[in-house]
């Protein structure tokens, strides 16, 4: 006799009930999240009603403060609070160095490359400082949304290379989140408009946040959102307009010594504020005074204009350069993403660009998080009969260093994704055993112009004479546009062991021990963090079965395997109160092996029910 | 999933050259709207994983599919021919091969004396455009010609192959001139 199943209070067990799922826009200068409720998208606010999260994190004797309070204290205590962070994610020293000049930190490596910033309480990562910033959001989510984010759709720019959106997902799961997908910042705000109008053909959207610039085209066709091509400046922002201002007002005071940070930071802020103020008015005032950096004076808009000029028109080439990559001389439709368009010379330069006025009803500030609220809705399963896909594709080539630092390309920009290639390499000398093999990003002919990803060690390669092993490393992209690579020679069929080191990420160990001091802090048990993590995981294992038994168990399984699948599932059912995550972990592996079958029929006849439904309809257009 | 199929196969279609590139992204986008991991966000390992290869593959697929020479060569490989490194080809052919180099060669002369100002070269990118305009029509013809063939004489049609290697190399230098050209 079956037993019959009885949650916890609290936890979801009607599998027909709404999952809490939201959209994170980790963006450079401000921070959202935005989620469906109730049928309404909406992004939410503070306790103050604050919807924008400043994206800064002061590091402080009791602990870190997030948002606006960190703004404040930024001036007096700059070494300790970090903004822009997130032009720092998945980057090395050398890159900060030539990416903007003046940053006002203590940098210092860690191990994995990654750059570190030392603060009062320590070296902190880019991820950590991330992390601070999602939970803090989270913590938004959790009081209004009543009840545990069942997981998050975090945006990224569409130019992020691996190592920034590794950076990312390791945030994510510091602050302890289940993320969905990493959907493209263009993506998700031509989502958010898809819904209003519906519109088919292509799209633009032309992003200018405050560190990134992005340009992605959009094919919007039966309700799938297919980016044709993406393009742009991961080190040009709305952050470099507010250089510009804060640059020229240190020319305007005569002021000859270097700024100390204190200094530039005032000055960033009063840029920004400029500049907002320019949006709207034909000149601003000026009145700064600080540490012996005096001035007063007044900006005006066409002054402005001129001395961004270079900046703007850097954008439109990128544009340029994308429209010719996708093959495409017009659009039906350019989205405006970020506070940037706002600036009035940015709106005119891109409605002369693409020869039509932008569209601008959904706040560029929101629009972002809005349509990855959207997105995680429709993941989670929220909307069963929502026919929307997105496709996406590579944003920068993958390859490899080949004799002479020069790169050979593997999988070349713009593929989409999902993808897979293999590559074949043979040893140089006899009897050869191991191979490093430097996998690098970017455009460029020459390994050093390129962004280094990871280094792979291959071992165990059997001993042969130079040039008869086969190694083959497969390198596979996943939706998320992260890679991974495995390897193994194909003569013997031997696996060689692949060992990942990445250039710019945090290693495994760095992240484990990021959580456990994380866990320290808050003193809590690991050991009942990872017990409870494994129960999560195996329970969502039993519910998604147990939902594609419902639907396509008797169908595709003859009685006696769906006997032995269904004892399977109690076996692991019954290890979940053994509290003895072994055992538990031992039944997922059981249930998996026992499951694989019925997974492979279940998608093989999702692609025959696609393919016959559509011999359907083209009967139907055969006869119309 | 059945790694065997053959990508007509998996799409549906025949197998041959010429296909109605609507219907093959209409086919697509059914494929992937019922494989992709988006679809399979809180299943099971496996079924995540089996996703995972089934859109790898009709990604893969669709690219052969949708690409000429790709698609010419992969033809061949069906039919148990696979293509050769240095092939044999006529020498009316590759003497048109070296002019049509060469004229590449002078749009690109010609364009490095004025890249000192990236607003005054649209004389060469004229010229450019003309030069790529012309190879594209080769292309298709030789497209077509390998449609014919690839029902009737595959040796013909291997030869055609190599020639749209050929051609397509050139429109590919072609385009990194360009590049250069627009200052990217």
């Amino acid at each position: 006799m079956a037993l019959l199943q009885i949650t916890e209070p609290g936890q979801a067990a009607d599998p027909h009930q709404r999952k809490r799922a939201a959209g994170i826009d980790l963006g450079t200068t401000n921070s959202l999240i935005a989620s469906v409720r109730e049928g309404m998208i909406q992004t939410l606010a503070d306790q103050d009603g604050e919807h924008l999260l400043p994206s800064v994190v002061r590091y402080t004797d009791n602990g870190p403060v997030v948002g606006r309070l960190a703004v404040e204290s930024a001036k007096q205590d700059p070494l300790n609070t970090i903004v822009s962070v997130k032009r720092m994610m998945g980057r090395g020293i050398d890159d900060l160095k030539r990416l903007s000049g003046q940053l006002p930190y203590d940098f210092s490596a860690s191990e994995g490359g990654m750059v570190k910033i030392r603060t009062r309480v320590g070296d902190i990562s880019p991820v950590e400082a991330s992390a601070e910033i999602l939970k803090s959001l989270v913590n938004r989510s959790t009081e209004k949304l009543a009840g545990e984010l069942h997981g998050v759709v975090i945006t990224v720019p569409s130019y992020f290379d691996d190592a920034q959106r590794q950076a990312t997902r390791d945030a994510a799961r510091l602050a302890g989140l289940n993320v969905l997908r990493l959907l493209n910042e263009p993506t998700a705000a031509a989502v958010a408009y898809g819904l209003d109008t519906g519109a088919e053909g292509i799209v633009a959207v032309y992003d200018l946040g405050g560190g990134t610039f992005d340009i992605s085209l959009l094919k919007l066709n039966q309700g799938i959102f297919e980016v044709v091509a993406t393009g742009g400046d991961s080190a040009l922002g709305g952050d470099d307009f507010d250089r510009r201002i804060a640059e020229w007002i240190i020319d305007q005071s005569g002021y000859d010594k270097d700024v100390n940070p204190r200094q530039l930071r005032t000055l960033m802020m009063q840029a920004r504020d400029i500049k907002e103020t320019l949006s709207t008015c034909d000149r601003s005032g000026i009145s700064i005074d600080v540490d012996d950096l005096k001035f007063n004076g007044t900006l005006s808009r066409s002054v402005f204009e001129e001395m961004i000029a270079d900046l703007i028109n850097q954008s439109i080439k990128a544009c340029r350069r994308t429209m010719r990559d996708a093959g495409i001389d017009e659009v039906k439709s350019i989205v405006l993403v970020g506070g940037s368009t706002r600036v009035p010379a940015v709106r005119s330069a891109v409605a002369e660009f693409f020869g039509r006025e932008p569209l601008g009803d959904i706040d560029p500030d929101r629009v972002v998080a809005i349509g990855a609220a959207v997105q995680a809705d429709i993941l989670v399963g929220n909307k069963p009969d929502d026919e929307m896909l997105l496709l996406d594709v590579l944003p920068l080539s993958l390859g490899l260093e080949t004799v002479g630092s020069l790169v050979e390309k593997v999988i070349d920009r713009n593929t989409t994704i999902p993808v897979s290639k293999a590559q074949e390499f043979t040893t140089f000398k006899d009897g050869q055993t191991a191979m490093l093999i430097h996998v690098v990003q970017g455009e460029r002919e020459l390994v050093n112009d390129c962004r280094s990803l990871a280094r792979f060690e291959l071992h165990d390669i059997p001993q042969m004479v130079a040039g008869a092993a086969r190694i083959e490393v497969l390198f596979q992209v996943d939706a998320d546009g992260l890679l991974s690579v495995s390897a193994r020679e194909t003569t013997t069929g031997v696996s060689a062991s692949v060992e990942v080191k990445p250039s710019y990420g945090l290693s495994d160990a760095e992240v484990t021990s990021m959580l456990k001091a994380s866990f320290d802090h808050a003193q809590e048990d690991i050991a009942s963090r990872s017990l409870s993590e494994a129960k999560v995981e195996a329970r969502r294992m039993i519910d998604a079965l147990l939902g594609a038994l419902e639907l396509d168990g008797e169908k595709l399984l003859a009685p006696g395997q769906m006997v032995l699948l269904n004892q399977a599932i109690d076996k692991l059912q019954e290890t979940l109160s053994l509290e003895n995550i072994e055992q538990i972990k031992e039944g997922v592996e059981i249930l998996g092996k026992a499951s694989e079958e019925f997974a492979s029929l279940r998608m093989d006849a999702a692609v025959r029910e696609v393919l016959a439904g559509r011999r359907i309809d083209q009967l139907e257009e055969d006869i119309g | 999933m059945d790694f065997n199929k053959n990508y007509f196969e998996i799409f549906q279609l025949p197998v041959a050259f010429d296909q109605d590139p609507d219907q093959l992204a209409a086919r697509y986008r059914q494929l992937q709207s019922s494989v992709h991991p988006d679809r399979f966000v809180d299943a099971s390992d496996q079924e995540k994983r089996l996703s995972l290869q089934w859109a790898t593959q009709i990604n893969a697929a669709y690219n052969v599919l949708v690409s000429g020479l790709d698609k010419a060569i992969y033809l061949l490989e069906l039919a148990g021919i696979s293509i050769e490194d240095n092939p044999q080809l006529d020498p009316g052919f590759l003497m048109d091969q070296i002019e049509l180099r060469e004229q590449l060669e002078d749009i690109s002369a010609t364009a490095a004396g004025r890249l000192v100002d990236p607003h005054d070269d649209s004389e060469a990118l004229h010229e450019l455009d003309a030069f790529k305009e012309k190879i594209k029509i080769e292309l298709h013809d030789l497209e077509k010609d390998f449609a014919v063939q690839y029902g009737t004489e595959l040796r013909a049609a291997e030869i055609t192959v190599y020639k749209m290697q050929f051609i397509n190399k050139l429109l590919l230098e072609a385009d990194k001139l360009e590049e250069k050209m627009l200052d990217y």
